[in-house]
Parts: C-alpha cells; structure tokens; sequence
C-alpha cells in the first residue's frame, strides 16, 4: 500500500482513524459504498450531508454499534474493529449522540460514572466523580452541577452532561452526532469553545452536521458524504458555502416524471397563524391542483405541523379546508371532511401491522358508510374494494385477507397511500411517502402525487429529501425551527439557495 | 376509645408483626421494580419461601438451614421468571401470573404429599425471639420493638443494607440506570441483561424471607393459601412508597397497621374492620392516578430490552 | 406459523408431563392419577354436568379478559368485577320481588352494570385521563371489592338476620334454574356461547370492536385513524367488567344463590389462564375453560381416589402460562409494543 504524500511532501502526522473503503448495506439501501475518511491528530472534521446520506451509518461503525460489509478501520495506525461501545469507549472514542444516552432520573454525577464507576471500598466514590467533573468543567469551560437530575436540565445543559461523560473516560476521539441541532445560538457558541479547548490539546473531533455555517465555523477539514458516497473532502477555508451546498444536495435531478404546468385554481386548505408547541406561527395555502413542498432538515417541526393539521395535537390558528373551518374538528371529523393524511412513519401511525389489507384500507374511513352501516362492518364491501385497490394499485401479493405485516416496505406504502387516496380527499398531506423505499416504490407514490394535482386536488409534501420537492412541488417552503424561512415558486428555487435556507442562512 | 387504642404498645407492635413479612416482599419488589421488571410473583416466591422454610427446619431440626433454603428456594423461583422475562423478552405479568400459580399449586403439593391433614409438625423450630438490652427497656418503644423474634430485626438489617446499596454503591447505580434507560446504561458499557437477570434473583430471595416470616416466623407453621395475597400488597406498598426501600417500608406498615387495627376494634367500635381494610388499596389506586401525590415508575419498568435493536 | 398455532396445545402437553414427572417423582402413579383425574371429570352424566359448572364461570370471565385484551388492556382485575356483579345480582335477588321473566334478566343485568361499573369508574377514568396503569388499579379494585363484599354482608346492609356472615337467600324468582338435576349446572350454561358469539360479533363484524382491536394492536395509529383513546379504554373497561359482572351474577343465581364469606373469587384469575391458552379467541374459550373446569372437578376425584393432591391441577396451569408466555406471547396480548412491530422493510 502506497502511502500518500502530505502536501509539499512534508511529514504528516499518522491519522488518529484511517477509514478505508467501508461499505454497508441495509435491505433496500446502500447506506455507505466505499467511503475513504481519515481524521489527523487535533482537527475537528467535519462531515456534511443530507439525511440519509450515509453519516450516521459510519459514525454507527465508527462507535461499534453496526458493523461494517466491508472495508477496514484503523484507530492510531492498529486495526480497529469494535463490537460494541464499550469496545469503543475502551479504545477511546467518545460519541455524542443526537438522542442523548443520558438517565434523566439520575444525577449528572452519577450519569457520568455509570460503567466507570469509581470506588471507595464497596460504595461508590461520589467525591472523586465530583472531583473530576469539576477539574474538567474548568478545563474546557463547561460548568455543570454535578448533583442536580439530569430531568431538570436544559437540554444545552444536558449535551455538556454527554461531553463530559465522555471526557470523564479519557475519550481522545470525539464524535458529536449533529451536535447543535437542538442549541440555541449561545449554548452553540459555548459548544465551539469546547471544542476548541479539547482539540488544543492535539485531540480530536468528528463533527458530523448539515449545517453549513456551523460546519464553515468550526471545522478544520469537512467531507461530504451523498447517498452513502464521499463526494469529496476540503480544507474548510478553502471551500465556499456555496461549493458545499453544491456537493451536499447534488445536481442529480430526477427524470421520467411527467410534471406538466398547470394553473393553480383556489385555496383548498389555508392555515392562519397556525401555531402549536415548537411551531409557528405558520401562515400558508394549498391550491387546487397544486403540490406544496415544505422543505426542512429532520426535527424543524414537521411531525408537529403534521400532527396539528391532521387534529391530533393542540394548536391555536384558522385552518380552512375548502373554505369550512377545519381547526375546530377533532381528526375523525377532518377526516370525514377531506382532509387525507399518509404519516411518516408508516409502521407506527399508518397502520395495523397484524391486520389484513382491507382493514388497513379502512381504517381512517371505517367510522360511516359504505364502511359500516348502523354500526355493523360490511365487510363484503370492505373486501371487494380492497379486490379493486389492489389491482388498481399493483400492491403485491393482491391479497386482501394477507396482513400487512408480511408485505415489503413500497407494498405497505402503496397500502396507505391507496386508503387515503382512493376516497378523492380534497388535500393530502403526505410525509416523507417515499421514505426508506425503493426507487420503484418512490416513482409510483410520486406518480400518485402528480396524479392528485393533475386532478385538482391539493397537495401538502413534507420531505427530507430536497431532490424529491425539486422535482415536484409548485411551491416551496422551508422549515427552520418551526418556522418558514421562505415560501418560492419551483421555478424561483435554486438548489444552493434552498440548501442554505435549510441551514438556517439567509444568502 | 379510638385513642386508648392508638396509644396501646400492643396495637403498634403487631403493627409491626404484620407490617414485616409484606416489607420483605416489597423489598424484593423494589428491587426488581428498579431493575425494570415488575413483579407480580412476589406472591408466588413468598409461598415458596414460607413452604420451604418449614420444610427444611423440620427436617434439620436448625430454622437457620429453614431460612437460608427458603432464601435460595425463592431466589431460584425468582431465576426461573428472570430467565424468561428478561433473556426471552417473555410478558412480565403473564409470567407472574404463571410463577403465582405454579408456587400455589407445588407447594400446596408438596405439602399434601409430605404432611397431609394433619400438616408440619408441630416440633419445627421456631425463629427465636430476641430482646434488645436497653432497647426494650424503653418505655412504649421497648414495647413496641424491643422484643421481635430475630427475622423483624434481621429485615432491619436488609432494609438498611438495601438502602445502601441502592442509593450509594456503583452496583445499586447500574442496577437503578438498567430500570430507567437500558440502552443508554448499555451504551456507557453496564451489562444490562446481567444486572436485571441478578436483580429479579436477589428480589426473590428478600421475597422469600418474608414468606418464611409468615410460617416459620409467626405461626410456626404452613398452610397452602397463607399467603393470602400479600405478595399483591406488597406490590402495592413498592408503588406507594414510590420505588424506595423505606418508602416500601413505611408502605408496608400502613398496611400493617389497617390490619392490626381492625383486629383491635372488632367488638370495640362499629367502624367495619373490612372497609377499613381497604382504605391502604383505594390509597395507592390514588396514588397511581395522581390524585395523592405523584409517584413515577422506573422509566422502562415492564418493557423488554432487546441489545440488538 | 403452524408451531405458532400449536403452540397452546405443546404447551399443555408439555404441562401434563411435567406433572406426570412431578407425581411420579412423589411415589404416585401419573397413570392411575391422570386416570382417575379424567374419571371425575367426564366419566358419567354427572361429571360432565360438575365439569361444566365448574367451566362456565371461567368461560364467562375468561371472555372478559379475551375482550380486555384485544384491546390492549390487562384487566388483571375480573375477580373484583366477579364479585361485584355477583354482590348486584344477589342483591337484586333477594330485594326485589317480580315475575321471573323481568326478576332474573334484572339481577343478570345488575351484575352487568355493576361489573362495567367497577372496572370503567376507577380503573378506567385513571387509565384513560391519568395514565394509571390498570394492571395495578384492576387489582387494587379487586381486593376492594371482596373486603366491600365482606363487609356488605357481616354487619353491612346485606347480612341476612343472625350472626352468619351471609346474605339471605335469592327468591325463586332470580334463581337460574338447575340444568341437570343433582349436579351444580344451571341454566346460566346457555349463556357462555351466546356470549362467546357475542363478543366475537362486537370484535369482528362492528365497529365499535374494530377500534377497539385497532387501538389494542397500534394506539398511535388508532389515533391517526380518529378513535378516541380515552373512549377506546374506557368502552374496552366496562364491555370487561360487565362480562365478569354477569360471570359472577351467573355463579350467585346460579350455584351460590346467596353471598358467603367464602365465596370464591379464583374464576377471574382463571379467567386470565383461559383467555391466553386460547389466544383472546372467543370460540378458543370454551374449550380452554372446559379444560380447567375438568381439571377442577377432576382434580377432587384424583385426590379422593388415587390419592393424589389436588393442587397438581395448579401446578399444570401455572406450567401452561408460563410456556404459553415463555414463547414470546407478547405478540398476542400487547402486540402494540414497538419492538415487535417493526417488521424488515
């Protein structure tokens, strides 16, 4: 093996982690295909990319938490292959992850030691634990109260709980999983001053993010990772934002849909000020014959937007559907009104997994007639029309009597975008449809998509996936904690613009 | 009337008689709970106990060897239910449920087979009494709790032990995290199934210690259905003394003291002894709705951890 | 999926050996016991007739907690329901006086309301707007009812004259009439299938039961689907309870014809037994607490005659519960866990 030359063949120092072709792939999807990464003693490293681009695939790996297909790691120039955490933690990587791994009804100092304890005797040396904490607050400037639950902190509180736990067990690699995502731009600024801190001391960091400004802040070096593939690596002061927007989204556009113009006609479904816990307020419409993208980065407040128009969170605000109030129904009402909705999460909230196709095409539909007549099911309706759905559908294998659960993934999807189609709602609200499917899948439920706006009808996408709103929305807006940061025609948006709208910059 | 009673030793020191066999159950019960498996066998595992207990001091003629194999033939009860609840991911109250009627029907079998109608012997030796020098001799607090036979003082001895370890050692902290967030206990590298397994095991030896309070310590004796459903109010105590060693305690001795009192005022007052013997289970009913208080579970009390997902 | 659907048949199987093992073990002829043990329970008119007495309240109860269970519940508590119909039914027996045609569907339907009520009020409001968990509040509502029940009838308002804790006996009226004379089977047998067909109609052809077993196997998407979660528990409580409440206005009418002291609570708990051997199957209950109440009034003769403790019958039903559980029965009771919904995509 060829080892390369650092710049004007100067010595480099070895990597701290040399990742080397690592590939892995989950059913359906190659999360990482041959991605080459390494991290130099005392940088922080930046990896961008959108959702599912393959980040938290390789932190995963990195962390021992998945293992890899193929490909090798090396920590400090020895090969390195963890099973698990402990492995990791045992070889001095430290992870901060995005869902924090905290026990919010213990205390700081007792979530710091848990698995390394220290002892005095056979009880737990708490005073040494507060010790260390304490020497360690001070040496990155991260104060915390050791005694107080971690249930009572904030959450910019909690993330220094996971630094320093990490810290505590000499972790000489960091890896922070989309560290600021939930920080308010102060405790953000702290956080850079951590970090800086701990690299001063030749450690290192992975800072894995898709935002732009912050990764341009901090980072030394930054990879850009898409659909599982390094698009490239730069120097940070050599790369634009502009530039990394570019390699982030990709110019990668989707072709072979048939996306005619059309002029929108009324508004089907208008939200004023609407408002719930972490959104708004929000101010929108959705025309007839119409598809409306919300664009966003994960946790902007797009389940809470679903939740709120779907009727099944509080919220405050006007919400007209076809010009009837729709915010003072409860979700059955909406329902009934015209309001379809095809949940994110398919598994958890779009269906019964044990019960057949027909009860699932009925189940935001069974409540009245044809359905269920004087409280009694008819099921003969129930299962001729789900004989003709999945026909009309192609949902395999075309029986109604199997349970869903044994249907694969694009299946399962077609089963409930069918059901909230196939009864001509007046707006559809659809949430990340395409979510985990295959490329088939994803062309038939934007077929679908296409098929309801070719018909007049209104639709609301929410999804992660920027090329996906490119190619079919007629409008979009972009989620940035809870709010819009913008609302531009298709033909106004710019993929690098939308990507910083995304990142919380205006350009 | 009502405070002659409340002022009389004997109405606070079978308190305590009553309260103690309930308090070591719900100290086993604590401590399952805490690990994230609930317990509804403790029933079960105090009449292993209480059988065994029995069984072996007559057979040996040393109610020590009674106590130690009811310890261990409860712990191993226990292993059965932390075998399956925690390694087989199996539904924490179906198998309790299973273990209760499992440990009614063999040791009601055993007892059958071994003794018959005419039950354990009556030469079986009791747990002795002891008299706490100086303890005793103060007055109304002497009487009260100066003079238990030696498994009250002994369930002393856990309690504090149990509170020790809990709340102060790094065993009773991975022991509290696996209850609360097991995945995060098993990312800062704790055993997860391990300490639950062990927690479930310890929780059925405590268990079984007051079951052989109840025969080898109180009555000297065994009979199938002497459990009479103190392992459920135990559980109740553990979810009224919010998940603590003393809370469970103080617990149990409410519910002690409902039933020493409504044995003291049979004949004495026309208060029901039955409606007051419900009072310690529409109190923790209330408990749990919130109404009374606010007590929270262990996080993740009755879910299953399964470290591959 | 065959081994699936096997799987409560292995396990009683298994059950049965393990307890031959356990007579064997004890000096006893597994043989001559299981023999005499089926002997009582189906040999002669009369054995059938005790070993369906024996059933019906298990069928009835265990069709409560079957209904409880598709949806979603643990409703551990059908003993205190038990009680509390059988303490309305007598009630309305011994108090009212009126032809046999209203007197009898009126204490029958006392024992109804009186069931749905104790397991809708408390457990159900603390369920459904507090989060309570109703394993905990069924119980504690259990032993509740049985010392109300003491007390109803030891110097409460229910004690018939004398010092007897008892209450008087139920006029002819409410009486459930005797099916096979001698025995203690009464007419109330009728009323097992009829309710078996029932629920099994109200889970499967309304749509009431549709949301319920809906919410029962996925609450979030019993909620994107409109259905109410606190109505969904609170209906799923009393529908319960009033089935346990008629178990046990079965049992007073029918056998009892009046409140003991001793008036036995177990059929709830078994209940429990018979809803999971047969899978919340309200068809699967009759045959499951047939196999219980054989082994009920079988187990006395095996005692009697081949000297064998009744108390092996439990340990064969704890045997079955616990391989019925071992096996990963989460999947049939509380399918709605996350864990083992998600299916590979």
């Amino acid at each position: 093996m060829v080892v390369e030359a650092g710049p004007a063949g100067s010595r480099e120092p070895p990597p701290v982690l040399r990742v080397r072709e690592l590939t892995k792939q989950f059913p359906g999807v190659r999360a990482l295909d041959g991605v080459d990464f390494d991290l130099r003693p005392g940088e922080v490293h930046a990896i961008l990319g959108e959702n599912g681009a393959g980040k938290s695939t390789l932190m995963n790996i990195v962390y021992g938490l998945l293992r890899p297909d193929a490909g090798a790691l090396e920590l400090w120039g020895r090969p390195y292959a963890p099973a698990s955490p402990r492995d990791a933690a045992v070889a001095g990587v430290g992870m901060v992850h995005q869902h924090f791994m905290l026990i919010p009804a213990l205390t700081v100092a007792e979530n710091v030691a848990l698995g390394a304890e220290p002892r005095r005797g056979l009880s737990l040396d708490v005073g040494t634990v507060h010790e260390r904490l304490r020497a360690l607050s001070a040496a990155y400037g991260m104060e915390v109260p050791p005694q107080a639950r971690v249930a009572d902190l904030s959450v910019g509180m909690r993330q220094r709980v996971e630094i320093l736990k990490a810290l505590y067990r000499d972790a000489r690699l960091l890896v922070l999983d989309e560290p600021t995502a939930l920080l308010t731009p102060q405790e953000t600024l702290e956080l850079f001053g951590a970090i800086r801190a701990y690299t001063a001391r030749g450690l290192s960091v992975i800072f894995v993010s898709h935002k732009l400004d912050e990764v341009c802040a901090i980072s030394n070096r930054v990879t850009v990772l898409r659909h599982g593939r390094r698009v490239a690596t730069h120097d940070t002061r050599d790369a634009t934002p502009r530039e990394l927007a570019r390699e982030m989204v990709g110019r990668d556009v989707m072709t072979g849909l048939d996306r005619p113009p059309r002029t929108p006609g009324p508004p089907l479904l208008t939200a004023v000020n609407l408002t719930a816990p972490g959104l708004g307020p929000l101010s929108f419409d959705v025309r007839a014959g119409e598809i409306l993208g919300i664009a966003g980065v994960e946790g902007n407040g797009q389940e809470t937007l679903v939740t709120a128009l779907a009727g099944l969170a509080p919220a405050r605000g006007a919400l007209l559907l076809d010009g009837a109030r729709l915010d003072r129904l409860n979700a059955r009402r909406r329902i009934e009104a015209g309001l379809a909705v095809v949940p994110s999460d398919r598994h958890e909230d779009g269906l019964v997994l044990p019960m057949t196709v027909a009860e699932n095409l009925a189940l935001r539909r069974f409540h009245g007639p044809p359905y269920t007549r004087r409280g009694l099911l008819d099921l003969r309706y129930w299962y001729e029309r789900a004989g003709r759905i999945v026909q009309a559908y192609d949902v395999r294998p075309p029986r109604p009597r199997a349970p869903v659960a044994t249907l694969s993934g694009g299946n399962q999807q077609k089963v409930v975008l069918a059901r909230e189609i196939d009864a001509g709602p007046t707006v559809l609200i659809a949430s990340q449809p395409t979510r985990g499917l295959d490329v088939g899948a994803t062309e038939f439920v934007h077929r679908q998509l296409l098929r309801l706006r070719a018909e007049g009808r209104g639709v609301l996408l929410l999804s992660l996936d920027l090329d996906e709103i490119l190619a079919l929305a007629d409008r979009i807006a972009v989620l940035y904690r809870g709010r819009f940061m913008a609302t531009v025609p298709r033909e106004a948006a710019d993929r690098e613009r939308l990507g910083l709208l995304m990142a919380g910059t205006e350009p | 009337m009502i405070l002659d009673l409340l002022v009389n030793p004997q109405l606070w020191a079978s308190t305590v008689v009553l309260a103690i066999p309930i308090a070591f159950a719900a100290i086993g019960g604590v401590f399952s709970e805490r690990a994230g498996v609930v317990n509804i066998a403790l029933e079960g595992k105090m009449a292993i106990g209480a059988f065994t207990a029995v069984a072996i001091s007559a057979l040996t003629g040393n109610v020590w060897l009674g106590l130690l194999s009811a310890l261990a033939a409860a712990a191993l009860t226990a292993a059965a239910l932390a075998w399956a609840t925690v390694y087989l991911r199996a539904d924490h109250i179906i198998c309790g449920l299973a273990i209760n009627i499992l440990a009614v029907g063999i040791t009601g079998f055993l007892f059958n087979t071994i003794y018959g109608p005419l039950g354990t012997p009556t030469s079986t030796p009791p747990v002795p009494t002891w008299t706490l020098p100086g303890l005793s001799t103060i007055p109304f607090i002497g009487e009260v709790l100066g003079n238990h036979q030696a498994l009250v003082y002994l369930f002393f001895a856990i309690l504090v032990a149990a509170n020790w370890v809990m709340f102060r050692t790094p065993l009773g902290l991975r022991w509290r995290a696996v209850g609360e967030y097991p995945r995060a206990a098993d990312a800062a590298g704790v055993p997860v199934l391990r300490v639950k397994f062990w927690a479930v095991v310890a929780a059925g030896a405590v268990a079984g210690l007051g079951g052989a309070d109840l025969s080898v310590g109180i009555l000297n004796s065994f009979s199938p259905d002497m459990v009479a459903g103190r392992g459920f109010i135990a559980l109740a105590a553990v979810i009224f003394g919010g998940w603590r060693p003393w809370g469970a305690f103080w617990a149990s001795v409410l519910f002690g003291f409902t039933t020493a009192l409504s044995f003291q005022l049979q004949g004495v007052s026309r208060v029901s002894k039955d409606l007051l013997l419900i009072l310690p289970y529409a109190a923790t009913v209330l408990v749990l709705a919130g109404v009374v208080g606010r007590t929270t579970p262990p996080a993740s009390d009755g879910l299953p951890y399964d470290p591959e997902r | 999926m065959t081994s699936d659907r096997l799987w409560p048949l292995i396990a009683t199987g298994l059950a049965i050996v393990i307890g031959g093992v356990l007579v064997a073990g004890f000096g006893h002829d597994p043989v001559a016991a299981y023999g005499s043990l089926l002997a009582g329970a189906f040999g002669g008119g009369y054995a059938v007739a005790t070993t369906l007495a024996r059933a019906l309240p298990l069928m009835l109860a265990g069709l409560a907690v079957a209904l409880s269970f598709q949806s979603g519940l643990f409703n551990i508590g059908a003993s205190g329901q038990f009680w509390l119909g059988a303490i309305a039914a007598a009630w309305v027996g011994f108090r009212l006086e009126a032809p046999v045609w209203l007197h009898l569907p009126a204490a029958l339907a006392a024992g109804a309301v009186a069931g749905a009520a104790w397991a809708a009020i408390v457990p159900g409001l603390a369920k459904a707007y507090r989060g309570a968990n109703e394993v905990i509040t069924t119980l504690m509502m259990t032993y509740a009812a049985v010392y109300f029940g003491h007390y109803l009838i030891e110097g409460g308002p229910m004690q018939a004259p004398g010092f007897v804790p008892q209450s008087p006996e139920i006029a002819s009226s409410a009486t459930l009439p005797t099916l096979v004379p001698g025995s203690q089977l009464s007419w109330g047998l009728v009323l097992a299938p009829i309710a078996a067909v029932a629920v099994w109609f109200l889970l499967q052809r309304t749509a009431l039961g549709f949301a319920l077993r809906v919410t029962g196997l996925n609450p979030r998407a019993a909620r994107y689907a409109g259905i109410n979660p606190a109505w969904a528990v609170l209906t799923a409580l009393a529908l319960s309870g009033a089935i346990a409440g008629v178990a046990g206005a079965v049992q007073v009418l029918g056998v009892d014809h009046r409140l003991y002291d001793s008036f036995g609570t177990e059929a709830g708990f078994t209940g429990i037994v018979v809803a999971l051997l047969a899978r919340n199957n309200p068809f699967g209950v009759l045959p499951a607490a047939v196999l219980f109440g054989a082994l009920a009034s079988g187990g006395n003769t095996m005692q009697l005659s081949a000297g064998v403790p009744f108390h092996l019958v439990d340990v064969i039903q704890g045997l079955i519960i616990f391989f019925i559980a071992a096996e990963g029965l989460l999947r049939y009771v509380r399918p709605a866990r996350p864990a083992l919904l998600r299916t590979p995509t």
